[in-house]
């Protein structure tokens, strides 16, 4: 099964959560982005997502591998919504399993901000005063800088994550 | 003369009015090429502030164009 997908559904949580179970894993970790009603000063009534789809899967599925590579987490998924989506939908959704907590939190941040700058998707927004606009996110620049690799430093804890 | 095949995304699609097209372009590079489609369509959007990819895969602006490349002017992109 592919770590990486799109879908044009509402995204199954528990399904998408099912591939990361593993006797191995002492923790999980997950984020949700989910559509809010206002962006930069304008209040947002709903939105579109428009994927180079071919691209997009390629490119997702490389972000996926270097999660993994970097951080040493058991497993990993996400899912990005396309098409039409209301206030409060899930538009993207990224689950991490690993042996501890700290290699989870980090590859779920690394996932998300390299899907922000990376993948071809395009977000249209639609306002409540019916204008619509595409919202640039940026080719260049990071929110938060990713730290080295992870070099497997000796773990002090034992039990779980 | 080289003949290839576009696809269009976001408000580059809108301002091309279709997601796809082929065109017989005396360009030779994919700059010249987004030039000449920029100025029969009307794009907003400047070069610099675009990626391209070439037959599904991200591409450097020096790649020479081939008969039947498929090239994807990428716009800003906006995921998560």
């Amino acid at each position: 099964m592919s770590r990486f997908s799109l879908s044009d559904r509402a995204i199954d949580v528990t399904a998408s959560r099912a591939p990361l179970l593993h006797a191995a894993a002492g923790g999980f970790s997950s984020f949700e982005g989910w559509v809010r009603n206002h962006n930069d000063g304008r209040e947002v009534d709903g939105l579109e997502y428009e994927a180079y789809e071919e691209l997009a899967l390629a490119e997702g599925e490389r972000i996926m591998q270097e999660a993994i590579d970097r951080y040493g987490v058991l497993a990993a998924s996400c899912v990005h919504r396309t098409g039409n989506l209301a206030i409060g939908d899930l538009a993207v959704w990224i689950g991490v399993s690993s042996a501890h907590r700290d290699e989870a939190f980090r590859a779920c941040r690394y996932i998300i901000d390299e899907i922000k700058h990376r993948l071809p998707i395009w977000k249209k927004e639609h306002y409540l005063s019916g204008e619509t606009a595409w919202v640039a996110c940026s080719h260049t620049g990071r929110a938060h800088e990713h730290e080295p690799p992870h070099t497997h430093r000796p773990h002090r804890e034992k039990a779980h994550g | 003369m080289t003949t290839v095949n576009l696809k269009y995304y976001a408000q580059l699609r809108e301002q091309a009015g279709g997601g796809s097209e082929q065109v017989v372009t005396s360009a030779n590079s994919l700059r010249e090429l987004y030039d000449e489609l920029r100025h029969r369509h009307g794009f907003t959007l400047p070069a610099e502030a675009l990626k391209v990819a070439v037959n599904e895969q991200f591409s450097d602006w020096s790649h020479r164009l081939s008969d039947g490349d498929t090239v994807v002017f990428i716009p800003p992109v906006a995921g998560g």
